[in-house]
């Protein structure tokens, strides 16, 4: 699917104000076609500005936008041609049918009545609607609601799928119907930006990850780039003896010189070590030297979320903490 | 559940429009779902009827009896009044329905789509103006069965039936704006009540020369006395007020569409 031409969506310094807040803050990020790119953030970080940036509800302030090559600015009605948006609230009629509602968006991209019948037809089996596309869409399942909403942005056959948290809010089951989803649209060919806080799903469906906090991006890369960007392992040690778990830290930090973190639940300590290899072997002796008798001990790779949080640099701000992100 | 292969029914493959709608098909898809929404919610309609037709009881048969207003009794006078400025009551529900689109993200959707930004405004107008203009209609029938009669020809009455009608139209018009600066719902529905100034502080239910007289100029040149006086005027073929409500009617549609357009676009 490697594309020549413009990149699907390119900013350069892209800045948003909301009266004083700068939502976006000199964002830079390109997003090539053939490759889903995902847009991680803690809670006000800018995510769904930059999405609703791109999809013309928000006219940036200062910077560079462009949508295949589009300016949004000088051309916003042409790059609503480009886009399909499924924002973050389930932006479907609840007193209309599914199919009434694919028909209606189908007929507002373009379509006429013939072509709107078929685009929302092949939508219901492509998402697998047809059980429930002749019911009113106020009585669907969050996840049900959550793929007509992506649906109705595929009627017209867009270039670009702009997904603003498209699990926010989904039980576990509406999440991997909606993932499911998301991969067969992928293997069809269509290209998607995606914002989301939850790091799995980042994990799960994008090639290209870009990290933003306070309006910027702050790291770039695949899933394994960023997880190697840190460039620490991690050693992590599981006690047999829960009582020993303060002690082993403690003969952790002193040969990692980094904070060991206590996992209380799963008896387990981690610290990340610097050069990983050789620290393992010294803490292997170490804590046998100490008597503290181990389950278990290994020197992994940081997660996702380990990244995220040496990132972002804050606790508090970690993924997935909070119900909801700011508009 | 992470590894769940693609459930890669393949898709068939949807066409590409074209070139984006035209804004009178833009606006008819608008108007339709606004109208399914309206018919599908009996709260809604029901609520509309019954409203009208418990204020009209009201003031015809509670207030009325100790209300002395125009030669002809009171019904003669509330009641083409009342029919002319039915929608500062029901218009309401006109903003509280953009408020709600806002808040529910549907105008995100609507505005992330290639049509005219004009065609939201238009679509929503012609919609709410039909329902309003059922609600006129149903509310002048209304009238007769409490007591109204016309004064003179029925050409007459449907002429002041067309100018409420127009009155309708215009606070459409008025009402989206306010639904479209409303942060929630509940805020639309209470800067609606700016309404009910206008239509109380007026010549609809008592002569502006019975208030007092610091309340005279705000009710005598606010617009919707001239509207109220027009309807009385046209029911015996006159023009009292006539060019002075075509004016206001003509000005608030031209002040508040661009505003509505303008607003929409950053809803």
């Amino acid at each position: 699917m490697a594309v020549t031409g413009p990149p699907l969506v390119e900013a350069h310094g892209l800045r948003v104000r909301f009266g004083k807040v700068a939502a976006l803050d000199g964002l830079d990020l390109i997003a090539r076609s053939g490759q889903v790119l995902a847009i991680l953030g803690p809670n006000g970080a800018g995510k769904t500005t930059f999405v609703r940036t791109v999809a013309t509800l928000v006219p940036p302030s200062g910077g560079e936008l462009r949508v295949r090559g589009i300016d949004v600015t000088r051309a916003p009605v042409a790059v609503r041609r480009e886009i399909g948006l499924a924002g973050q609230f389930a932006a479907v009629e609840p007193t209309m049918t599914g199919r009434e509602n694919l028909r209606m968006v189908a007929r507002l991209f373009g379509h006429r009545r013939k072509a709107a019948e078929a685009a929302a037809e092949a939508v219901i089996e492509m998402l697998g609607l047809g059980e429930v596309a002749d019911r009113r869409a106020g009585t669907y399942s969050g996840g049900q609601r959550r793929r007509l909403d992506l649906g109705a942005s595929l009627v017209g056959a867009p270039r670009l799928l702009l997904l603003d948290e498209p699990t926010t809010g989904l039980d576990p089951g509406g999440r991997a119907e909606v993932w499911a989803a998301v991969r067969s649209l992928v293997a069809a060919g269509t290209d998607i930006v995606l914002t989301t806080h939850y790091l799995e799903e980042a994990d799960e469906l994008a090639d290209q990850i870009v990290v933003i906090d306070h309006g910027k991006a702050i790291a770039t890369g695949t899933a394994a780039e960023l997880k190697a960007g840190i460039g620490r392992d991690i050693i992590e040690v599981a006690l047999a003896d829960g009582g020993q778990l303060s002690a082993a830290a403690a003969v952790l930090e002193t040969l990692t010189a980094s904070p060991a973190v206590i996992d209380h639940t799963g008896r387990r300590v981690r610290s990340q070590a610097g050069d990983g290899a050789t620290r393992l072997a010294a803490a292997i002796a170490a804590l046998d030297s100490a008597r503290i008798p181990v389950d278990e001990i290994a020197l992994r790779h940081p997660t996702l979320d380990e990244v995220f949080l040496t990132l972002t640099g804050s606790q508090q701000d970690a993924p997935g903490t909070k119900a909801d992100s700011l508009r | 559940m992470s590894q769940t292969t693609a459930t890669a029914s393949i898709p068939p493959a949807i066409a590409r429009p074209a070139r984006p709608p035209a804004p009178a098909a833009a606006t008819a898809q608008i108007a339709e779902r606004a109208l399914r929404k309206y018919f599908r919610t009996p709260g809604l309609f029901v609520m509309g009827v019954v409203q009208s037709a418990l204020f009209l009881f009201m003031f015809r048969y509670v207030f009325g009896g100790a209300i002395r207003a125009g030669a002809a009794g009171y019904a003669g006078y509330l009641i083409p009044g009342y029919v002319a400025t039915i929608v500062l009551f029901t218009g309401g529900g006109i903003a509280v329905a953009v408020a709600e689109d806002k808040a529910q993200g549907l105008t995100d959707r609507l505005l992330s789509l290639p049509i005219a930004r004009s065609a939201l405004v238009t679509g929503r107008t012609l919609a709410d103006f039909t329902t309003n203009g059922w609600s006129i209609i149903f509310t002048a029938a209304l009238g007769f069965a409490f007591g109204f009669r016309l004064p003179s020809t029925a050409a007459d009455g449907l002429a002041a039936l067309g100018l409420c009608l127009l009155y309708g139209l215009v606070f459409t018009v008025v009402f989206i704006v306010i639904g479209l600066f409303a942060p929630n719902a509940q805020a639309a529905q209470g800067m609606s009540m700016i309404a009910f100034v206008l239509a109380f502080v007026s010549s609809t239910y008592v002569p502006p020369s019975s208030m007092p007289g610091w309340l005279q100029p705000f009710a005598t040149y606010q617009p919707v006395t001239p509207m109220v006086n027009a309807v009385r005027s046209a029911l015996t073929g006159g023009s009292h007020d006539l060019a002075i409500a075509l004016i206001w009617s003509a000005a608030l549609i031209v002040a508040f569409m661009p505003i509505a357009v303008i607003r929409y676009r950053r809803a």
